[in-house]
């Protein structure tokens, strides 16, 4: 009888293992369908796509030279420390042999060239809200910039973070939406600002709590709450956190960093600063009306004063 | 002034002045809060000016690259061992690991600012000198300050 039960269940096991492989599979043709054959590049375009996508914030050490992507920056996180990919156009190192089609599938999908699943430290998430042509432009603008030797080291995740098929089943439950759609309701800035706020400027990947499997809490998008690098506090930038900044206020901390107490920006954010810093006055305009349309969400509540 | 008025004064502002520095030793967190808080005044008074609010002044404006001077000068004394945490500190524990580039920070800071004092004529020199000593700000919090709220 107990062989008999551990039989059934081995066998249920089994299936259900190979039900969930076939399911969380990564493939990596999915993303392509939405991309125009013949797309006019716009390095320009490209350019601001790459300033507020944030990539040289995680993917250079370098505070002044937002050229060189050779990634290997340490990312702390509660699942272990990720180390950032070269991306720079090396065709050996970096991304210099992917083709705009594997490049828009990394973005949207979370997947490699190689088929693999790639973990949402990198923030595809949101960028799987921008549109085709805007990823393509940010590829070509991408391989403008100098190749750089050198690969990164490994992610130093403990088990079983460090198996990437897990990240199938992660996705199944949290990786969802697509491209970002215009509300109708609101006018062309406020639509503008969504889009980079929600999908290039990925604003809510750490203005957000997150649940323990790492998936961020939707009703409390942009309430803030534990830093997801461990020290400190990420501030909740709806209503609640941000009632007493007007859009202008907004507007000039995305581009000076100093805030209307006319303290400066710190931490994390201060990076951020020099990306949104390279916008035009009209993006972080249409961002600050975005952001403070935000309904009043409260956040988790703080850890008790020590 | 009256003679005893001046004495007065005197008076006051040296128990002022030994009171703050009663204040740093005993509650070095209470103090650096206190200077921050004096920074941004400071830069209140500038940025408004840059951005046209206020009128352009040279006196307000040499008077808030003093104050950074010397804020940089008494800063660095305020971070010894037993004020890493404690008073709702947004110090990161960073700055005692690399105490000499946190205190670097500072002298650069102060050269920044005596360098920004010297330099302004008008507004356009100004913005400049503003622009200059207020990388000094950002690129501090980054390294150094974690927000907990």
């Amino acid at each position: 009888m107990a062989r008999k039960l551990t039989v059934s269940i081995l066998v249920l096991g089994i299936i259900v293992a190979a039900a969930l492989w076939f399911l969380t599979k990564s493939r990596s043709n999915e993303h392509m369908e939405s991309t125009p054959p013949d797309h006019k590049v716009d390095l320009a375009n490209g350019k601001t796509m790459f300033d507020i996508g944030g990539c040289v914030s995680c993917h250079t050490d370098s505070k002044e030279d937002r050229t060189r992507l050779g990634g290997g920056v340490a990312l702390a996180s509660p699942f272990g420390t990720f180390y950032t990919p070269n991306i720079s156009p090396d065709p050996d190192d970096g991304i210099g042999r992917w083709t705009p089609a594997q490049f828009v599938t990394a973005m949207r999908g979370g997947i490699s060239p190689e088929g693999e699943h790639l973990y949402p430290s990198f923030p595809y998430t949101s960028y799987r809200r921008m549109t085709a042509g805007d990823l393509l432009d940010m590829f070509a603008y991408i391989k403008t910039l100098p190749p750089v030797k050198g690969k990164a080291r490994d992610h130093d995740l403990p088990f079983p973070f460090n198996i990437r098929a897990v990240l199938g089943g992660w996705k199944l439950l949290f990786l969802n939406g697509g491209q970002y759609t215009p509300a109708a309701s609101r006018d062309a800035q406020w639509n503008r600002g969504a889009y980079l706020v929600n999908g290039p400027g990925h604003c809510a990947e750490c203005h957000s709590p997150r649940n323990a499997l790492g998936g961020i809490l939707d009703r409390q998008r942009f309430a803030g709450g534990p830093s997801p690098e461990g020290q400190g506090w990420v501030p909740n930038i709806t209503q609640q956190g941000l009632a007493s900044w007007s859009a202008g206020d907004i507007a000039e901390f995305l581009k000076s960093g100093m805030t209307p107490e006319f303290d400066s920006a710190g931490g994390s954010m201060t990076a951020v600063i020099r990306n949104t810093a390279q916008l035009s006055d009209a993006d972080r305009t249409a961002m600050a009306a975005y952001i403070k349309s935000l309904p009043a969400v409260a956040g988790p509540l703080r850890p008790a004063k020590k | 002034m009256k003679f005893s008025t001046f004495c007065a004064a005197a008076a006051v502002a040296v128990v002022s002045i030994a009171a703050t520095a009663v204040v740093a030793q005993q509650d070095p967190i209470a103090a650096r809060k206190a200077l921050m808080k004096e920074s941004g005044q400071a830069t209140a008074a500038v940025v408004k000016m840059t951005k046209g609010e206020t009128p352009f002044d040279l006196a307000t404006a040499q008077a808030s690259f003093k104050t950074y001077q010397n804020i940089a000068s008494r800063m660095p004394a305020l971070f010894p061992e037993n004020s890493k945490s404690g008073g709702e500190t947004t110090a990161a524990p960073a700055i005692w690991e690399k105490m000499d580039d946190f205190k670097a920070r500072f002298t650069k800071f102060d050269a920044d600012a005596k360098a920004a004092e010297a330099s302004v004529k008008d507004l356009d020199s100004l913005k400049e000198a503003v622009a200059n000593v207020s990388r000094n700000c950002g690129g501090c919090h980054e390294a150094y300050r974690v927000k907990k709220s």
